[in-house]
């Protein structure tokens, strides 16, 4: 595979892509995601570094994650790991300091987001020239795997609620899969205050209102083979609080 | 403006109409059935759009994919990378 050292010039563009992986007790599924991430941008010849996250996983995750160093490469391989769990929000706006690509790509490490769809990301940017690009599973191609019925329904409905109430001129807001122009995400980092999973709403909500033009590609979403999911219990209750912050201030 | 408040100055703009038309209150001496139409209209408005909602939400979860060949794809690249990791040298 081709991740020896890229110093040969790039026919294209010298355009860099930063991975941001922000962690949590992803023992199981971090060199998965890892090793993925490098087939393919290895297969699209692409410059890029991952940049993982971690916040004191208690099942060894940083741990998993040196041995994964050492065997790419720290230009490769970058750990930028916080002492406790701090949150997803600030997770990414810690990794973003150390990044060194133009673009930055951010997705879940538990493989619910595949990265066979980075070069999809990629060249949807360069098509439209796009701020961001999106994954959505609402649109084309896009899907999820392992819902239930109540889950589509509550997915659709929350989906559907949103669209009516913010316009926000995107499909798919809580997902968390997207590319973005590295200023583009600094300047709305800035602005965003919310917390947790509405984070990812308010970002594509105030990308809109700031005229970042916005891409979409349709992803498959497969719910997490191994681990436990960190969220859940009051997720609703949050979800329809954030919807009304936003509705009433943006 | 907030989106809230767009909703709202929406609104007020409509209600402003219907309540003109229903009540005649600038005594234009408008057909009488005029503000027969009118005065249930609100009422009109939201079963229309409770259906539609309805029905879109309905349509959207019967077509929401599953993407079954996407799991099965990722089973067997996990199978793959894991004995790659694993010559690579990668203990768990
Ligand atoms: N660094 C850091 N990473 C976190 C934290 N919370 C969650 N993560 C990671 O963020 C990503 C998304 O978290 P998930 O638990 O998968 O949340 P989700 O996708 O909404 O829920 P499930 O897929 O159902 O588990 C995963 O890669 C987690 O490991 C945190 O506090 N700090
Ligand atoms: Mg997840």
């Amino acid at each position: 595979m081709a991740s020896r050292k890229s110093s040969q010039p790039k026919r294209e563009s010298r355009d860099k892509y930063s991975v941001l992986l922000p962690t949590y007790n992803e023992r199981e599924n971090l060199p998965l995601i890892v090793w993925l991430l490098l087939k393919y941008f290895g297969e699209g010849g692409y410059d890029y570094e991952i940049i993982i996250i971690d916040d004191g996983s208690p099942d060894g995750t940083l741990e998993v994650a040196e041995q994964l160093q050492k065997i790419y490469g720290k230009d490769k391989i970058v750990l930028r790991p916080r002492e406790k769990k701090l949150g997803l929000g600030t997770a990414y706006i810690h990794g973003m300091k150390h990044a060194t690509g133009n673009f930055i790509i951010i997705m879940d490490a538990d493989l619910s987001h595949h990265p066979k769809f980075i070069p999809e990301f990629i060249e949807k940017q360069k098509e439209g020239g796009y701020d961001l690009v999106s994954g959505t599973r609402y649109q084309g191609n896009g899907g999820v795997y392992g819902w239930d019925l109540r889950r589509k329904l509550i997915s659709r409905g929350a989906n559907f609620l949103t669209q009516v109430l913010l316009r926000p001129g995107a499909s798919d807001l809580t997902g968390s899969f997207r590319l973005y122009k590295k200023n583009v995400l600094e300047s709305l980092v800035e602005r965003c205050v919310s917390k947790g999973y509405v984070f990812q709403m308010e970002m594509i909500v105030r990308a809109r209102q700031l005229n970042y033009t916005i891409g979409e590609v349709p992803i498959s979403f497969v719910d997490r083979v191994y681990g436990e999911s960190k969220l859940g219990g009051n997720e609703i209750v949050s979800f329809v609080r954030g919807l009304l912050t936003l509705f009433a201030t943006t | 403006m907030t989106k809230l408040m767009q909703w709202l100055l929406g609104a007020s703009l409509l209600g402003t109409v219907w309540a003109l038309v229903t009540f005649d209150l600038l005594e234009l001496s408008l057909p009488r059935v005029y503000r027969e139409i009118a005065w249930p209209m609100p009422l009109y408005l939201l079963v229309t759009f409770g259906c539609y909602s309805l029905a879109t939400v309905g349509f959207r979860v019967a077509t929401f994919n599953d993407c079954d060949e996407a799991a099965r794809e990722l089973q067997e690249q996990i199978t793959e990378a894991k004995e790659d990791l694993r010559k690579k040298g990668l203990k768990l």
